[in-house]
């Protein structure tokens, strides 16, 4: 710590941050643009000069730009000199001379840093006369609309698309006042944190487009505290709604987890929750066969006598919230839980769980990933499964030639200087895949294989790693020559990483990548296991248990079950079309929960609408085992609710008492807790519902929130109260505590003088730090050194290709493979048409012409016509479809297929022959 | 004694004062333009609605009686998809008028609002809209807010140069 002076009084500060960093974390106002936390300085704007006095008698002082000022020991500095506040009024009155008069319909205003600097400075009067710059704007796509004429050159977008996130379609042209950012072309940005650039850029050249249409303020919006459910990663978010409506999502700070940013598929996969699709009524089969909407106690009585008079089994959901999945394994009964997901699914959740409780090696938070120097990806295509975690990587790649930078004496923090020094090298990155990942920019060495060789290469480099790991025969020469290297390279780094996944549908290759692992934390090491899941709560779901769908489809067989109760689940995306089938014809009764219209409730008896996470609380373990809490942003609407309220009515509806064993959300979190060692402290995540600040709840709405007299006077004048939340310490109301909130509980970033997102600076412990009582969430399972767990053994033989045959695997997009975001708007643009991938080679062998042909695939007893893409870069023998796109929903892959050219004419894309 | 008579005296004298008693409604008192009473929408010169829907008004209103929501059109213009006045709070203070960046929404010299069922008192968009400019003549707000509308591209505004290009090469 050091001692630095500011208006001569002493304050302590951390070594080797800058200036502006030091002032903002103390508390002070200084304005700036440029400059990002996470993004960090590159001294662009001009706009943070501070004074800088060489000791107590100088008194001229020199003006200095704080952001790369690196602060030293009893340096002198003054914010409030004449000349510093002059300095920067007059930057920003630069900034603002063509800055248009537009801030009525631009998206930022009442949360824009330029506006909230301008104030801060006290620049008020345009005094230029000459007309102002304009530039063309360009259509970036469905997610981020353009206007550059707002642009104030701060260059934060750039440094963000392109350096930060590694985007390479968008830059910088043009020159001295004509600087303009975009793309070469209109076209749609092809990054996956493209979203981001809304948050990043200080003013409104990138706004929400998902946003624009149903327009609303930031002082509008009801806010609370959230998390992402596009995938396991658990992103922090901020959902904000407005008129009963989800209207947008930005991120929430968690230092260990996303930190500042979010992917596109979290941040536009909102409007599910505003889908024509969502289920609002209960519905219930009438004799003509159709579904019709019925009073819930109609609905709550037949669900009540199907569960007492048959044998009934419960299946949950990877994506529904521990309380849920719970609440209806108490329901049914433990023996008659089923956790809702495929054998294969099932067996990798829970693979993933043992090998990060069994083992030494400790998982990673989306934080630490930055931390690692040498990665090894291994079959899973980050950025389509879990996209932070790719942006994670991409900065882990930057520490090795950072430490160049280090020996220079060069702060890290001046990123310009710190790139120019670093150039285009690249940190170790490995990547072992079935075909092209969009990773493979960064990697130093690719190996492409099959999926049982991907697993011998994990298996192999835990063997170089530590030669008591058990060795793999007949590996070939280019295995050996990707392996040995790899080997190598963890072993020299500090903090080596392994990252696999369940895409590919591999136990094996959940196993080779804990083997490889932990033979780095015998050698010494101190590495890292990483592992993708594929849902929201897939780790949740595997600690609470229970058996997999083809245990259920079993059980429905033997006649030991005749009634399936499904909550926040689609079974077709789960199971093949004909067990789907199967399942729903041995079934007398099938009663669905859940908040979109599909495959599942469409067929079931009985519908119950439940609510979204927007709608609902509760826990979710994220891929690293971290629980985290989310909350209500909008009341439900009236006949739908959390589901595990719906599994307390049906508690009460089929005669097992007299009351829900949990009428509120604390009660379930208890009951949770003490019936599972493991969750034990998931009711600490977060403060009960009886939680006060100053005797009062935190309100969700900004004081500034407007219309409250006149929201719904259009169906009644009597100004309704606000709903009641009895589950939460947080109100659906303008009221509530003058202080800040516990951190769990932060429902949107504001401080006085700070409408923009840089409000959050007042919220950390120093700027990018935690927040000011920790981040919230608390990882549940640690790491066992002791005793040392025996290598996985379970070798697989080398990947053998079949004559005419093809290993059809899964490829995951990140808009499409995950069904809650392709039902929203602006993402289902995006998703991909099915297609089958063939290596060129392949393809010619097989007697198929070139791209765009039309193919009949014979797989799992279904015939699909497809059209080709030509992939080079997919392994041999292999065949790459989109996973979790129709008709490949619910197929497990990798399976053997054979592909014929099809005949001429007939139905494309269509199901079963 | 005295003071009771000359009390008197001086209330008989009131009847030959004049008369300041308005004959309402047959006869009406003069209000001046800026005068706070009924509130409009308006519009500009070419028949479009003012109303950017930028918030503002409701954002100003010290009883939150005002309420809409933003869309725009296919061009990129906003506009409000509703909006909704419930007068029976409104307090006709004219903060509203004077947050408005586009002159939309103005206070006319009209009191007579009275209901029978307090519902009438919410009026909505197609209540507030008026066909002319009000108080407010020649502004255009779309004409110096440097965005494009339909039939108004980027440099076509007031005071704008036009659109730099960015492949050029001379300074």
């Amino acid at each position: 710590m050091l001692t630095i002076y500011i208006h001569n009084e002493p304050y302590r500060v951390k070594a080797g941050i800058n200036l502006l960093e030091a002032c903002l974390s103390l508390g002070f106002n200084v304005p700036y643009f440029c400059w990002h936390p996470a993004i960090k300085s590159v001294g662009a704007c001009r706009q943070c000069a501070v004074k800088v006095f060489k000791g107590p008698e100088d008194t001229r002082g020199t003006l200095l730009m704080s952001c790369v000022v690196p602060v030293a020991d009893g340096m002198r500095i003054s914010i409030d000199d004449p000349e510093a506040v002059h300095f920067r009024a007059r930057v920003i009155e630069w900034l603002m001379l063509n800055h248009p008069h537009d801030c009525p319909v631009c998206d930022e205003g009442g949360e824009c840093h330029l506006q909230d600097m301008t104030v801060m400075t006290g620049h008020v009067q345009r005094r230029t006369r000459f007309p102002k710059r304009t530039h063309v704007n360009q259509d970036l796509g469905p997610f981020v609309a353009h206007e550059m004429n707002r642009c104030i050159q701060c260059y934060r977008c750039q440094r963000f698309y392109c350096d930060y996130a590694g985007g390479r379609d968008f830059g910088v042209f043009g020159w001295h006042d004509g600087v303009y950012f975009g793309r070469a072309q209109s076209g749609t940005l092809q990054s996956e944190f493209a979203g981001n650039l809304v948050e990043v850029c200080p003013t409104g050249v990138f706004t929400d487009k998902s946003l624009a249409q149903h327009y609303t303020r930031k002082w509008d919006l009801t806010t609370g505290p959230s998390i992402c459910v596009h995938c396991g990663l658990g992103c922090n978010t901020i959902p904000g709604a407005r008129y009963g409506q989800l209207r947008r999502v930005y991120s929430r700070f968690n230092s260990q987890v996303n930190g500042y940013f979010l992917c596109d598929r979290g941040r536009y996969g909102y409007e599910f929750v505003n889908s024509d699709r969502r289920i609002l009524q209960p519905r219930l089969r009438q004799e003509d066969g159709s579904l019709a909407p019925v009073a819930k106690a109609q609905a709550l009585a037949f669900v009540g006598q199907a569960l007492q008079r048959g044998k009934a089994i419960g299946i949950g959901s990877p994506r529904a919230s521990l309380e849920t999945n719970f609440a209806l394994r108490k329901l049914v009964g433990a023996e008659h839980y089923f956790q809702g997901e495929s054998a294969q699914k099932s067996a990798i959740s829970e693979a993933i769980l043992d090998c990060l409780q069994r083992g030494p090696t400790p998982t990673v938070s989306l934080h630490e990933v930055e931390t690692c120097d040498a990665v090894l990806l291994l079959g899973e295509d980050v950025l389509n499964t879990a996209p932070m975690l790719g942006l994670a990587i991409r900065q882990a790649s930057r520490n090795q030639p950072l430490e160049e930078v280090a020996r220079l004496n060069v702060p890290f923090w001046l990123d310009l200087v710190a790139r120019l020094i670093t150039q285009d090298q690249i940190g170790p990155i490995f990547i072992a895949a079935t075909g092209a990942t969009r990773l493979d920019g960064l990697a130093r060495q690719i190996y492409r294989a099959a999926p049982d060789d991907l697993a011998r290469i994990g298996l192999a480099i835990a063997h170089l790693v530590d030669p008591t790991a058990p060795e793999v025969s007949r590996l070939p020469d280019d295995a050996f020559s990707f392996a040995h290297p790899v080997a190598e390279v963890l072993k020299a780094a500090k903090r080596p990483l392994i990252v696999s996944g369940p895409s590919l549908g591999s136990v094996e290759l959940i196993h080779a990548a804990a083997n490889a692992a932990w033979a780095l934390t015998r050698a010494g090491k101190d590495a890292r296991l990483c592992y993708a899941a594929e849902s929201c709560n897939s780790l949740g779901a595997a600690m609470l248990g229970g058996g997999d769908l083809t245990a259920a489809l079993e059980l429905l067989r033997s006649g030991q079950a005749d009634t399936v109760l499904i909550v926040e689940n689609d079974l077709r995306r789960h199971m093949p079309e004909n067990d789907f089938e199967e399942l729903l014809s041995l079934a007398r009764c099938v009663i669905a929960v859940d908040h979109l219209e599909q495959a599942t409730t469409q067929r079931a008896h009985c519908v119950l609408p439940a609510a979204t996470f927007a709608e609902a609380e509760g826990t979710l373990i994220n891929n690293e085992g971290r629980a985290q809490r989310f909350y209500k942003v909008l009341p439900p609407p009236a006949a739908v609710q959390e589901s595990w309220r719906w599994m307390g009515e049906l508690w009460v509806a089929s005669g097992r008492g007299e009351a829900s064993p949990w009428p509120n959300f604390d009660a379930i979190v208890a009951a949770l807790a003490s019936e599972f060692a493991i969750f034990k402290d998931v009711p600490a995540l977060a403060p009960p519902a009886s939680f006060r600040q100053v005797g009062q709840k935190i309100g969700r709405q900004p004081h500034r929130y407007s219309g409250r007299t006149a929201e719904t006077a259009d169906q009644t004048v009597f100004e309704p109260p606000p709903p009641e939340d009895a589950d939460s310490a947080l109100a659906f109301s303008m009221e509530g505590t003058p202080l800040e909130p516990p951190s769990a509980l932060i429902p949107r970033y504001w401080a006085p003088g700070w409408n923009s997102l840089a409000a959050l600076n007042k919220f950390q412990i120093e700027v990018g730090g935690p927040l000011h009582d920790g981040d919230p969430g608390q990882r549940l399972i640690a790491p066992k050194p002791y005793p040392q767990s025996p290598y996985f053994k379970d070798f697989v033989s080398p990947f053998a290709r079949r004559p005419q045959q093809f290993l059809v695997v899964p490829h995951h997009h990140i808009y499409g493979s995950e069904p809650l975001s392709a039902a929203s708007a602006p993402v289902a643009s995006l998703c991909p048409k099915p297609y089958i991938a063939l290596n060129g080679a392949d393809a010619a062998a097989a007697g198929i012409a070139g791209a765009d042909q039309e193919v009949v695939l014979s797989l799992a007893g279904a015939s699909l016509r497809l059209s080709v893409i030509l992939d080079s870069t997919l392994a041999a023998s292999l065949a790459a479809v989109p996973a979790g796109i129709a008709p490949f929903e619910g197929l497990d892959l990798p399976a053997w297929g054979t592909i014929a050219a099809a005949p001429a004419g007939g139905q494309r894309g269509g199901g079963g022959s | 004694m005295f003071t009771a008579i000359r009390t008197l005296f001086q209330v008989f004298l009131h009847g030959f004062r004049r008369r300041y008693t308005v004959q309402y409604p047959e006869q009406r008192r003069y209000l001046p333009p800026r005068w706070r009473g009924r509130i409009i929408l308006s519009r500009d010169k070419k028949g479009n609605e003012r109303c950017v829907a930028c918030y503002l008004c409701a954002a100003a209103c010290p009883v939150g009686c005002i309420a809409l929501g933003a869309t725009q059109d296919e061009h990129g213009r906003r506009y409000p998809e509703f909006f909704r006045i419930n007068f029976s709070r409104c307090i006709f203070c004219g903060y509203c008028e004077e947050a408005c960046p586009t002159y939309a929404i103005q206070l006319t010299p009209d009191y007579e609002m009275s209901e029978y069922q307090r519902p009438g008192m919410v009026y909505e968009k197609e209540d507030l809209l008026i066909d002319g400019e009000g108080k407010y003549k020649d502004y255009d707000f779309y004409q110096v807010a440097a965005v494009s509308i339909k039939d108004k591209g980027k440099g076509q505004g007031l005071n704008e140069r036009p659109p730099v290009d960015v492949r050029g090469l001379l300074p």
